[in-house]
């Protein structure tokens, strides 16, 4: 048995002091999403319909129930949105900002948390025989 | 500013447009108004009186919300009814001895049901239907009775049988005319409006007069004796027998009324005193006619209103059409009706098979005078203001009563502007045509707020969608019909699209054929379904899996919490002891909860997304099937017992709803499919309220289609009689195919049956008599369907790639959403509420099966 380094291409999220890898690229389905958790926060990972890495709070405001990453990319004029599941609000992918009402039923805001997120060549040891 | 005195008698619906009309002009300040009420509520919609009885509440029907009496400061006196009207000195007693001065005094008394006065009328049982304490007392009566019995067959009095009905009673209806509905349809009308009620199991009796009510010794109504000699065995009845003017007040006080009743008043409504006006069902308009519908009288309303505000108005005459869905049927009379203009000739269209009946009256001109529709009258909002404008018609009048299917194809009926669209608010084509043209409304929910056309009893919608669509495509504006911004198609356009082309792709789909974009949650989901009703694989493989709605793709159904639900498949609602058992082991060991859904199966709820494939791996291995209940595809076939122990059945209903629902299970559709087989006319298994539903006969079975609850409730319509096996399959395998070819994106059968051109005839020719020429593919289709057929799940299972999605966290497998909360209530589980703490699920399981899943 002998110990290689094997390179994987891996997505990660800066939580505001480093950035984290939370699961490799092929974890990611074009326009279907994953849930990661980063360290208590639930976040939503989606690889848009341009390749990029998008990651939101995974909590729909409208419901409470942490489902975004259960919901649909898609569009709405040049905007690219995500659908959430439960009542398919649609939100801003880039700013977090729900496009169909401006406050959650608790009277805040609606509008997700946003992380930085970027897809990196990691390299990983693993083990080969 | 010394403001006059206004009093209004009467807090009817009336009298509400009176108070609406009045304090919308910039005038109504010059009064003070006091209201003087004799029943213990504000103003309510009498017109939609009966659906109280399907559960409107008294709030909902009401017509005067309580800001509206303090907004103006109107002193609205409720059950305080006048008793006495001195014109001398110009003063309103009311009940509780009040003295009111009035300088302008309206009366809005409206009518009172007419008690013909036979012996016992008066009994113990017997009830009018007028208001809302009458429809209480019937309700309360009702609970006891068996058989009711209405007496009148006009429209309220078919109102009134088809609520009798519903609450379960066996009803007749005695009328004395020799035809239903009498004032409104011809004779061939009211032939073919009965038989269509008495489907509906309702008795009609006609050409006979009420002659006595029999009573019990305890004084309660017992039976019923009619003119033509017969006895009816009734414990409830409702009297319907037409409506007499309120006018007592005014022959009191020496007004004149008519020589039938009614207060007599000018073509401004003003009575023979100057300071005295009376409007509504009380008054007999200056053309000699008592209205007894309310769009007269709201034009009376509106009259006064202008008067009493320094402007003129007059009401000369109005016109009687009606439309209604009496127990279902559509029946429709407007204008020249009876055809009594000299010279008038009729132009028919009969159908018995189908229970439609079309007549129009065409004037010597050519010009359309008027018409009964009873069975399909969806042409009224088109007919009534071409027969009220007067102007020859554009097209020959045959096109017009004609189905659609008879391929009447000469060009589109062209209405005049002046054509009155909206008779309850008097509002013409010209002014919905500005009102989209100069006012900028672009929908006819911004028409109806500009010119309020369509916010009465709301029968002219249809023709508004239709001017506002013209007007808007005449200035440019295009109404895409497409799906959504992504797609300019329909959905029946993109699945002939997505069928010729054999494309097997939604990307390949939105570049050869979208408008721009990455698509939605309407187009990704409705061309999955396409995808997978064609045949496309497992809904869950490659590019599919990321169109699908989170239920698709989870193969359960999202619960408020984040948390899923699970349906097995439970054939026709038959289930063995250990199959049952094993859902109680499952629910148990997984700490679900359970329920019995309304479609005779068993739903599991509380399932964390890691749990879904242990939870189905357990029942997969059991027997079961995916029950589909997330997916827009068949659910279930309902079935009652059936002669096998039923001691009324014909027929093995239960086998037949097994065959049924193992043939269609996993058939992707444009909305949910759901049927019933019953085993005779009973109908315990509700088939009539179905997608398609089969009742046995001791000939075969009769299919009906089209059925729906839910939102919009119709009746299914009786298709064909009395099939055989074969028949029966084949036939429904072709209506589903046609359905699914043609419909809408989340069109139910109902709808889409309901717009198909031609209706239901067209529909047995396309699948019983092949006129187009596509059964053989249809048939294709659906064998295809049945023999590529496999279980969801079962799939699912067997391929670990596909598992990789049933995590909560990809960075953390195992590890169970900490959101995902429930509490304890009646010894299981709901979700909890905010605030709530609960119990987050533990990490799974005890006995759980091992699961290869792939991770990476
Ligand atoms: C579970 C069940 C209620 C129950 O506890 O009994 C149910 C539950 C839901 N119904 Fe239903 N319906 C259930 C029987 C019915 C019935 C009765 C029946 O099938 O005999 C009806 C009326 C009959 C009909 O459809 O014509 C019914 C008419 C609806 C409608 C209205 C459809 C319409 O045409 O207006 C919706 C909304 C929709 O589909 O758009 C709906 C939608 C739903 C949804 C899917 C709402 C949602 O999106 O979450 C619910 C899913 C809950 C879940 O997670 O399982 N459900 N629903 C029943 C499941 C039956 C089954 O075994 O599959
Ligand atoms: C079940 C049902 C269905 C109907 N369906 C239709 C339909 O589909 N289309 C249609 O056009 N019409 C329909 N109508 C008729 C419609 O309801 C009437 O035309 C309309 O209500 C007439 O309004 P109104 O104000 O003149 O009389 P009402 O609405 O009867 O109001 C008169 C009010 O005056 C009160 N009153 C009487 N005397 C006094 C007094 N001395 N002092 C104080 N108050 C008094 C009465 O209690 C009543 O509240 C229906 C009626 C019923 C009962
Ligand atoms: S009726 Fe409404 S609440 Fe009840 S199960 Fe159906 S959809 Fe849910
Ligand atoms: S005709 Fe009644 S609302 Fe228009």
């Amino acid at each position: 048995m002998t110990t290689a380094l094997l390179t994987t291409a891996a997505v990660e999220i800066h939580d505001g002091s480093r950035w984290i890898r939370v699961c490799d690229r092929a974890d990611l389905v074009p326009g279907r999403g994953v849930a990661v958790l980063l360290g208590t926060d639930q976040v939503a990972l989606y690889l848009g319909p341009d390749g990029e890495p998008y990651a939101v709070e995974n909590r729909d405001p409208f419901s409470g129930a942490h489902v975004l990453a259960r919901g649909l990319l898609g569009s709405r004029g040049d905007v690219p949105v995500l659908l959430s599941p439960m009542y398919r609000h649609s939100f801003d992918l880039r700013t977090g900002v729900c496009l169909d009402e401006d406050f959650a039923p608790d009277g805040s805001p609606a509008v997700l948390r946003r992380w930085p997120v970027r897809l990196t060549e990691a390299t990983t040891a693993g083990e080969s025989r | 500013m010394l403001r006059k005195e206004l009093v209004l008698v009467g807090h009817g619906m009336v009298g509400q447009r009176f108070l609406e009309a009045l304090f919308d002009r910039p005038g109504a300040d010059a009064w003070r108004v006091t209201v003087l009420a004799e029943e213990p509520r504000p103003a309510y919609d009498r017109v939609h009186l009966t659906s109280w009885f399907s559960g409107t509440t008294a709030d909902e029907l009401s017509l005067c919300p309580p800001e509206f009496i303090a907004e103006h400061g109107i002193d609205l006196r409720l059950g305080e009814p006048a008793a006495r009207i001195d014109r001398e000195a110009r003063t309103v007693v009311t009940s509780a001895g009040r003295q009111l001065r009035y300088d302008a005094l309206v009366l809005a008394t409206g009518s009172y049901p007419f008690v013909p006065p036979v012996p016992g009328h008066d009994a113990e049982g017997c009830h009018v239907y007028r208001t809302i304490e009458d429809l209480r007392a019937i309700r309360a009566g009702a609970a006891d009775a068996q058989v009711g019995a209405v007496v009148g067959g006009g429209l309220l009095g078919l109102e009134a049988a088809g609520a009798l009905t519903a609450m379960g009673l066996r009803t007749h209806v005695v009328e004395f005319a020799p035809r239903l509905m009498a004032l409104q349809v011809d004779e061939g009308g009211g032939e073919v409006l009965r038989r269509k009620i008495e489907e509906l199991g309702v008795l009609v009796h006609t050409g006979a007069g009420t002659q006595q009510i029999t009573t019990g010794e305890d004084g309660r109504v017992r039976g019923m004796a009619l003119s033509d000699g017969t006895e009816l065995a009734v414990d409830l009845v409702v009297f319907s027998a037409g409506v007499r003017p309120r006018d007592q007040l005014a022959r009191d006080c020496g007004l004149p009324v008519g020589a039938r009743g009614g207060i007599v008043v000018d073509e401004r409504c003003r009575t023979a005193d100057p300071h005295v006006w009376a409007i509504g069902e009380c008054a007999q308009a200056v053309d000699g006619r008592v209205y007894g519908l309310v769009a007269p009288g709201y034009a009376m309303a509106e009259a006064v209103a202008r008067e009493l505000t320094g402007d003129e108005g007059s009401f000369t005459g109005a016109d009687l059409s009606t439309k209604l869905k009496l127990l279902g049927v559509d029946v429709a009379s407007f204008g020249d009706a009876h055809g009594t203009t000299d010279g008038a000739l009729e132009v028919l269209y009969a159908n018995s098979r189908s229970s439609v009946y079309k007549k129009l009256v065409i004037g010597r001109d050519g010009a359309l005078l008027g018409g009964v529709l009873v069975g399909d009258a969806e042409a009224y909002g088109m007919l009534r203001p071409l027969a009220l404008s007067g102007t020859p018609l554009s097209v020959p009048p045959e096109q017009l009563v004609l189905p659609a299917s008879f391929g009447a194809a000469a060009g589109p009926v062209v209405l005049p502007d002046e054509a009155v669209v909206c008779s309850c608010h008097n509002v013409n084509r010209g002014a919905v045509r500005a009102a989209v043209r100069d006012q900028g409304c672009e929908s006819v929910a911004a028409v109806k707020k500009c010119t309020k056309a369509g916010t009465g009893c709301g029968s002219c919608v249809k023709l508004l969608g239709t001017i506002v669509d013209e007007e808007l495509a005449a200035g440019g504006v295009e109404r895409s019909r497409g799906m959504c911004e992504h797609f300019a198609h329909t959905r029946a356009e993109l699945y002939e699209i997505v069928r010729v082309k054999g494309i097997a792709s939604f990307s390949r789909l939105i570049e050869e054929h979208g408008a721009g974009g990455t698509g939605c949650d309407v187009c990704k989901p409705a061309v999955a379904s396409i995808l997978a009703s064609l045949g496309n694989g497992h809904i869950l493989d490659g590019e599919q899996g990321a169109l699908q709605d989170t239920n698709d793709h989870f193969l359960a159904n999202l619960q408020r919490n984040g948390s899923y639900s699970v349906v097995p498949r439970i054939p026709g609602g038959e289930i063995t002891p250990e199959k049952l058992i094993v859902i109680g082991e499952i629910a148990r060991d997984f700490g679900l909860y359970t329920k019995i859904t309304g479609g005779q199966r068993i739903d599991l709820f509380g399932a964390t997304v890691d749990q879904l494939p242990t939870v189905w791996k357990r029942l997969v291995d059991a027997g079961f099937e995916s029950g589909h209940a997330y997916g827009k595809a068949l659910r279930t076939v309902k079935s009652c017992v059936g002669q096998t122990w039923c001691r009324y059945g014909v027929q093995d209903s239960v086998a037949l709803a097994i065959e049924l629902e193992l043939r269609y299970r996993g058939l992707r559709a444009p909305h949910k499919l759901k049927s019933a087989v019953s085993g005779c006319a009973r109908e315990c298994a509700e088939a009539q309220s179905k997608d398609f539903g089969v009742i046995a006969t001791s000939e075969g079975w009769n299919l009906y289609l089209g059925g729906n609850g839910g939102m919009t409730p119709r009746h299914a319509d009786l298709f064909a009689a009395d099939l055989d096996r074969e028949t029966l399959i084949r036939t429904i395998d072709r209506f589903l195919m046609f359905y699914i070819r043609t419909a809408d994106r989340l069109e139910r059968t109902a709808p889409w049956l309901e717009r198909l051109d031609g209706g239901i005839e067209h529909l047995r020719a396309v699948i019983m008599d092949d006129s187009l020429g596509i059964c053989a593919d249809l048939d294709e289709l659906m064998s295809r369907h049945v023999s590529t057929y496999e279980d969801e799940w079962a799939a699912t299972l067997a391929q670990p790639e596909r598992l990789r999605r049933f995590v909560s966290f990809a960075n953390a497998p195992g590890v169970p959403d900490p959101t995902v909360r429930f509490v304890p209530e009646r010894d299981q589980i709901r979700p909890a509420l905010p605030g709530e703490d609960g119990p987050s699920p533990q990490p799974a399981l005890i006995a759980g099966p091992e699961l290869e899943v792939r991770t990476r």
